[in-house]
């Protein structure tokens, strides 16, 4: 492989910026759709009562579109968590102490959404 | 004593902060600055509101008897709760959600469009407050009944 860089190692980084830059902007894509897929059918002519709120989530494009909001919402917070807890909480353990609880958190969040959804 | 004072210059530079705990009150950010940390605080509040959030998405559809649940904890409150409660809580998300909504879009189009220039910066935080503030209270005044 041609450098230009020196022969001893091959600069290339670990790609993490570029990767969490990527995926927050993804994800935020997949919200944004799903944000306005719910608003454009809460606006339609009728009120908006349990069975029409409830059958907009019946159809399974809407729940493979909140399936894949709700993983999409997991990762977006994590990237934006992890980058709060960077910046703020200096002292390694406790930082990591939050990276972990942030994780379990959402994970436990995000089971909680996606069983709601699969039970309707 | 000149070379000691040089020397103590040379071995002390100067620290340098951002900005000091007492200067927050009188220093003017810039639009695009408020933006920036309305982004942050407004991500921070809906992790922190994520189980309410889907407490709400639950209850509104799991059952025609929890959908009751959900619209009588904004119509009486829950426990010793009142009902302004939830709904100021539901309008802190509201507003978090189109903050973070709006600004997200900016840094969507000058990732897109390459507009990185100071006229548009200003320009588009001015936007993406105020588009997201009047969204939001347009939608609290629903909210707690005001038309």
């Amino acid at each position: 492989m041609a450098t230009t860089f020196g022969s001893r190692r091959l600069v290339v980084g670990a790609h993490y910026g570029l990767r969490d830059w990527l995926s927050q902007r993804v994800t935020a894509i997949v919200m944004a759709i799903f944000t306005l897929a719910v608003i454009v059918q809460v606006l339609m002519p009728g009120p908006l009562d349990y069975y029409r709120w409830s059958a907009m989530f019946a159809h399974q494009w809407m729940k493979v579109l909140t399936f894949v909001t709700i993983v999409s919402l997991l990762w977006h917070v994590w990237v934006g968590m992890r980058d709060i807890w960077m910046d703020y909480v200096q002292p390694v353990g406790v930082r990591l102490a939050l990276d972990v609880l942030t994780i379990a958190w959402l994970v436990g969040c995000a089971g909680w959404a996606i069983q709601v959804l699969w039970r309707l | 004593m000149v070379t000691s004072l040089k020397e103590q210059m040379v071995s002390k530079p100067p620290v340098y902060r951002n900005l000091a705990i007492a200067q927050l009150a009188s220093y003017r950010l810039p639009a695009a600055g408020w933006v920036s940390i309305l982004h942050r605080f407004s991500g921070a509040l809906m992790f922190l509101l994520l189980p309410f959030a889907i407490w709400m998405f639950d209850t509104s559809l799991t059952s025609e008897v929890s959908f009751e649940q959900f619209t009588n904890v904004f119509a009486v409150g829950a426990g010793k709760v009142p009902a302004w409660f939830f709904k100021l809580v539901a309008f802190a998300l509201i507003w978090a959600y189109l903050l973070h909504f709006c600004a997200g879009l900016r840094h969507l189009w000058m990732d897109a469009t390459h507009a990185v220039d100071l006229e548009f910066g200003r320009m588009s935080a001015w936007v993406a407050i105020g588009l997201s503030t009047l969204l939001a209270l347009a939608l609290g005044a629903k909210l707690f009944s005001l038309y």
